[in-house]
């Protein structure tokens, strides 16, 4: 946070004066820059031009890979039952998942749902505090009432082995690169990199050596959330303080010893939140991996789209919701109280293994006592049906809303309107744009936001997208990716702004925001067709919905970190309150509003791809076709495009500074 | 404390890897023969049935399951897969029956007659057809739109923001067997193939099309439960012809016919077939037509009914369909 944020003094109003140089230097090295690349381009482009003409990328740059991928995709299926690495490896890996699944699933099962519920209650409590037990108990209540609770396990079981296993890998390959030097170069951009893809990109490789099913969805689950783990670990571990390290030394500690007493518990704080961020990846990835066969509460949401059944899925999603919540509160709470290092609050009794044999021996307590009240799995009758009334509104609101409504026009005619005013201008001038052309502007972007490194990172992934025959497709993708940012960026700074102006607005928003950002994208996917049709607007608006929350979230921090000193000094300058936001706030919130910006355009490609099932086209519809049909070809590549898309959008996007938490924050 | 905690951590990580390493050196473990770990502790009397995305399916699965459940006393779980994933989970015995298949004839050849891992398991009594469809309102107004040849008279009218300047030809999930753009280009119509991308979008957008009585044109097939609500008629394309065919299996893109009628098909895991259990004489008996599979899925797409609640009705009304099927003791 230290590119344009010179220290304010009083007097804060010269501070856009002192801005002035500093922009101007910026502008000036900008123009250098720029300049470089018009004389580049200007060589280039004639020769380019005479070779290739026409705007799409031209056919004779091309790889066509889909004879290999389909000899592969056949080979895979050929010798899936006798090959060595599928039957001593893979098979094994894919035993031991089951097993493990099996495993927790069956305790689940055997605590029953009073065990259960009073166990992680008590968890939470022991944790976490009593506020935070209070919403584990309702939520765990609540998804029983949904007659939930055998999905509900199930996806609990599965979200144990895989945040288990997420950590565990995570953990292991941040410790490597938190010692090693030359690791951490090589994995950091590779982590940096698995953070930005969207996780539909991954499904297919795994389902091909996988087969549908739970070992499949695991490993992609696990796939996606090691990253920040390993991130979050090799940081904490890289920022331990040197003087500890150097008086753990000087005490004739073996490098060993150094790292278990010193450096992995001041760490600590990372690990943590590493854990967190990895369980909210893990949830987030639930209902996308229903799509190969993970079971529960995912794969509820999807088939009730199927019949398209919103209230259905909305019973199903409510669960996932209050899980995201709980565990992130859980570990976030835990977090804070490590780094505060009071240890646990409440009596002496409820410390150390007196509290966690107490926990074990009530959860046993409760356990048996479901047992003996025989109901192992919630009674069937105490269940609360909301699909009906759900439905019910959702049918009473498309009615008022899609078409007709008096003045501002229905949203179907919304929806017209910004595909023909904006969607399609975008996209007819990108595919319209000459190939040479994008990647010009990409070059141009990446590289005055940041460094010529992540410049020509952003260029060759574009350049792979054409090499793959895909540009066309990419374009349609990038073009709905920029009207989504647009809006997006538009409504969260907007409400950002307002938030942080007011904390009782912010207050309101913030269990808003936390639904908004766990609600499984499929849930709203087709309420947002009855609003705005098929085609790419739905798709948009999916996007707009998912990647508001952290936008807001981004820029009312952002906005609240400003010197308070120099907004009253503003003030008391006689500035209005626009004034000061415009010409203070603003600008010194500039890292932050950059920051937003980069994970808004991260979060919504994710979506737009999703919007592939909602009539979006483009790629994505392209690896669903590739997902549902297995075919290799068609949804590796479209993956391996969408890869490149985010990559670039990323490192156009991304300030020369590194920001340090992942997509979630 | 958080010493010995976090030894505690790195040996069992250790243990963990060694133990991993020591599962791949030792015997073979076949990913094909794995069930699901959310399958049934009760033993062997527990089949996996596959349910596809559309509703016929699941009306044929919710019968079958509820009839496997309460009268031959079997666990039944049921996965949702697509349909060219499903032949893959039912050769690897991840599923035991399919009990809809529209037909896959490269899998047919790859999984019953190359590799034998999949037997058929006969007709389903449920004729499918995929074709192309008007809303009846529509049609009844514009009789003649019912001919392809017309076609081209009303793609203004069809004109959407997605298909710009051409009429929207709405297709729906891409698992489905589709010849559309093909179609579109050989017959030369003035037309865009907009893909909904799912079959819940493109039911959402057909029923707010009907809802304010606009035309539209889709693909789509029968039998579907969507017809009781919106009723529709086929527009009629080019014959169908075995020659047709044989060019389309050559070269996809030269296919300028309408799509067959194709008699629905299930299809078993080869070992679930061989296993001689009372579950297989059922579903190789189950058989019924598109009224009763119509009547289970009205009750599950449009009256908002659980599947099992709409088998169960249907059971109870039917007895004579489904006494046929129970094995012979």
């Amino acid at each position: 946070m230290s590119t344009a944020a010179p220290t304010t003094t009083p007097g804060a109003l010269g501070s856009a004066d002192r801005l002035g140089p500093a922009a101007a230097l910026l502008r000036r090295r900008g123009l250098a820059k720029l300049l470089l690349l018009a004389v580049a381009a200007a060589v280039l482009v004639p020769l380019v031009q005479a070779k290739w003409s026409g705007a799409a990328w031209p056919g004779a740059l091309t790889v066509d890979v889909s004879g290999p991928l389909g000899k592969t995709s056949d080979w895979i299926i050929n010798n899936r039952d006798s090959h060595w690495l599928f039957v001593y490896f893979l098979g094994h890996l894919s035993n031991a998942v089951v097993i493990s699944v099996r495993a927790v699933y069956l305790l689940l099962l055997a605590l029953g749902w009073t065990g259960v519920t009073a166990g992680l209650t008590l968890l939470a409590w022991r944790v976490a505090g009593l506020r935070i037990a209070a919403t584990a108990l309702v939520s765990f209540l609540v998804s029983g009432l949904l007659g939930m609770w055998i999905p509900t396990m199930q996806t609990l079981a599965l979200m144990v082995v895989a945040v288990a296993a997420s950590v565990a890998v995570g953990a292991l390959l941040g410790l490597a690169a938190g010692l090693s030097d030359r690791l951490f170069r090589i994995l950091r951009p590779v982590l940096d990199t698995m953070q930005v893809l969207p996780a539909f990109a991954y499904l297919l490789p795994v389902v091909l050596v996988f087969g549908i099913g739970v070992p499949a969805a695991l490993l992609a689950t696990v796939v996606y959330a090691a990253p920040p783990m390993a991130r979050l670990t090799a940081l904490g571990l890289r920022g331990a303080d040197a003087g500890v390290l150097e008086a753990a030394s000087s005490l004739g500690a073996t490098g060993r010893q150094r790292l278990l007493t010193a450096r992995l518990p001041l760490a600590r704080k990372e690990l943590l939140l590493g854990v967190n961020q990895t369980i909210m990846m893990a949830l987030s990835m639930v209902v996308i991996a229903s799509m190969i066969g993970a079971a529960g509460l995912g794969d509820r949401v999807y088939q009730a789209l199927a019949s398209v059944d919103v209230g259905s899925a909305l019973a199903a999603a409510i669960p996932i919701v209050l899980l995201a919540i709980v565990m992130d509160r859980t570990t976030a709470a835990a977090g804070e109280r490590l780094g505060a290092n009071t240890g646990a609050t409440g009596p002496t009794w409820l410390r150390g293994w007196p509290a966690w044999a107490g926990i074990a021996v009530l959860t046993a307590a409760f356990a048996l006592a479901g047992r003996l009240a025989g109901s192992a799995v919630w009674p069937s009758g105490a269940t609360v049906a909301i699909a009906r009334p759900v439905n019910d509104f959702k049918e009473w609101m498309v009615g008022h809303l899609y078409s007709g409504v008096p003045v501002v026009g229905g949203t179907a005619d919304w929806a017209a309107h910004f595909t023909n005013w904006v969607l399609n201008p975008l996209r007819n001038g990108l595919t319209a744009l000459p190939w040479y052309g994008v990647l010009l502007v990409v070059a141009a972007l990446a590289w005055l936001i940041g460094t010529w490194r992540t410049a020509l990172t952003a260029v060759l992934a574009m350049a792979a997208i054409g090499v793959l025959g895909v540009w066309n497709p990419s374009m349609d993708t990038l073009s709905q990716v920029l009207a989504a940012l647009v809006v997006t960026l538009a409504l969260g700074f907007g409400i950002g702004i307002l938030a942080a102006g007011s904390k009782r607005f912010e207050a309101l928003l913030r269990p808003v925001l936390d639904v908004m950002q766990t609600m499984p994208q499929f849930v709203y996917l087709i309420p947002v067709v009855a609003l705005f049709a098929v085609g790419r607007a739905p798709a948009v608006a999916a996007a707009v919905v998912y990647a508001l929350p952290a936008v807001i979230r981004i820029t009312t921090q952002g906005l609240r970190q400003v010197d308070p000193a120099a907004m009253e000094s503003a003030r008391s300058l006689g500035a209005t309150r626009w004034q000061t936001l415009r010409q203070v706030q603003l600008p010194l919130a500039r890292p932050a509003l950059l920051l937003a910006v980069n994970q808004g355009v991260v979060l919504v490609l994710a979506v737009v791809i999703i919007g592939g099932l909602v009539g979006g086209g483009a790629l994505g519809y392209d690896v669903v076709t590739g997902l549902s049909t297995g075919n290799l070809a068609l949804g590796l590549v479209s993956g391996v495009a969408i890869v490149c898309l985010g990559l670039m959008l990323d490192r156009v996007t991304q300030p020369t500074e590194r920001r340090t938490t992942g997509k979630g924050a | 404390m958080t010493r010995t905690r976090i030894k505690l951590v790195a040996t069992s990580a250790a243990t963990a890897g060694a133990l991993l390493l020591a599962l791949s050196a030792c015997g073979k473990a076949d990913m094909t023969k794995q069930a699901s770990p959310f399958a049934a502790a009760k033993g062997s009397k527990s089949v996996t049935l596959s349910v596809q995305t559309w509703v016929g399916a699941q009306s044929n699965v919710a019968v079958a399951k509820y009839l496997l459940e309460h009268q031959l006393g079997y666990h039944v779980d049921t996965v949702q897969v697509d349909e060219i994933p499903a032949w893959d989970a039912l050769s690897q015995g991840r599923v035991d029956a399919i009990l809809e298949d529209w037909g896959h004839p490269d899998q047919e050849k790859r999984y019953v007659q190359d590799k034998k891992t999949i037997t058929a398991g006969g007709g389903n009594g449920v004729t499918g057809h995929i074709g192309w469809w008007v809303p009846k309102y529509w049609a009844d107004a514009h009789p003649d739109v019912l001919n392809w040849k017309n076609l081209n008279k009303y793609a203004d009218q069809l004109r959407t923001s997605e298909s710009g300047s051409k009429g929207q030809l709405m297709d729906g999930s891409p698992s489905y067997v589709t010849n559309d753009k093909a179609l579109v280009k050989n017959l030369g119509l003035n037309y865009q193939v907009v893909f909904a991308g799912s079959e819940a979008a493109q039911i959402t957008q057909i029923q707010q099309f009907a809802k304010q009585k606009k035309p539209f044109l889709t693909y789509w097939y029968e039998p579907q439960w969507l017809f009781n609500q919106v009723p529709m008629v086929e527009v009629k394309l080019p014959k169908y012809t075995d020659a047709c065919a044989a060019k389309g299996t050559k070269d996809p893109q030269s296919i300028d016919c309408a799509y067959p009628t194709t008699p629905l098909q299930k299809y078993f895991n080869t070992d679930f077939a061989k296993s001689g259990s009372s579950a297989v004489a059922f579903l190789k008996n189950f058989s019924w037509d598109k009224k009763d599979q119509n009547e289970v899925s009205e009750m599950i797409a449009s009256n908002g009914l659980s599947a099992d609640e709409a088998a169960k009705r249907w059971v109870h009304e039917h007895p004579d369909v489904w006494k046929r099927w129970l094995p012979k003791k």
